[in-house]
């Protein structure tokens, strides 16, 4: 059951994060940067395409599938392009999460003021 | 048992069961936003006859959308600081800090605030998942091939 495992998969992760966060001094910058780094290092031992057939939007929508997919995207690039592909398709599957967020945060930032 | 007998008790416990509630409700949110997303990949993928991978990409885009939108609306960062990591560690999380970041700076004008500081928070995200991300491909293909 999918709908399943996308819960207990995606609350496992963030629970894993809010423990880090709870019992240590690590920031939420550092939280997201290191769950990033472990989502590139567990798709480097393929670990997280598995994660994302098991567990479905339960590893898509978390931060480190953007890691998953930078790595994806480098080791794809080297098979379409030999050595200059790692660097032209790092950056080729997360540009929807970074485009979309770019203009969709300019945009707001534009039409709304700030609340204090 | 005496007053300061359960003062102590009751100091001992509250930390405790507060980081107990917190990861709770991280693991709730997290959970119950995942389940959602599943919920609407499968909608995308029978209304609009979608593939599964690029129903995956309008959820990223429809997740940062709502983040964006509820972060500008003034709404999120409530919820953010009730819910921890259940709304920071999604994509909801990197949608939230470059749209609140993008706000706090505007006043400063649009090159020098907007411009210089857009990715003051998000920008610890995209330069070690970069940097990581490409040493481990260079890695991964001398290993793999």
């Amino acid at each position: 059951m999918i709908y399943f495992n996308a819960f207990v998969l995606g609350g496992l992760i963030c629970l894993i994060g809010q423990l880090i966060l709870d019992n240590t001094k690590l920031t939420p910058g550092h939280i997201t940067s290191l769950f990033t780094v472990a989502g590139a290092f567990l798709s480097f031992l393929g670990i997280y395409p598995k994660l994302i057939n098991w567990g479905g939007a339960g590893a898509t929508m978390m931060i480190s599938n953007f890691g998953n997919l930078l790595y994806q995207g480098g080791y794809e690039g080297f098979h379409n392009e030999e050595i200059i592909g790692i660097a032209s398709g790092l950056l080729s599957k997360v540009s929807v999460a970074i485009t979309m967020a770019i203009v969709f945060a300019f945009v707001f930032a534009i039409i709304f003021k700030p609340k204090d | 048992m005496d007053k300061d007998e359960y003062k102590k008790l009751v100091k001992e416990f509250t930390p405790k069961e507060n980081k107990l509630n917190k990861a709770l409700i991280a693991f709730l949110v997290g959970g119950g936003l995942s389940f959602g997303g599943q919920v609407i990949v499968s909608i995308l993928q029978i209304t609009f006859g979608m593939e599964l991978s690029s129903a995956y990409l309008w959820l990223c885009v429809i997740t940062i959308f709502l983040a964006s939108f509820l972060t500008a609306l003034g709404f999120f960062d409530n919820l953010v600081s009730k819910s921890g990591c259940g709304l920071i560690i999604p994509t909801t999380g990197f949608a939230h800090s470059m749209t609140s970041s993008a706000l706090d700076v505007k006043k400063d004008g649009l090159i020098t605030g907007l411009g210089a500081s857009f990715f003051k928070l998000a920008g610890s995200v995209l330069l070690y998942g970069i940097v990581s991300s490409f040493f481990l491909s260079i890695l991964g293909v001398i290993i793999y091939g």
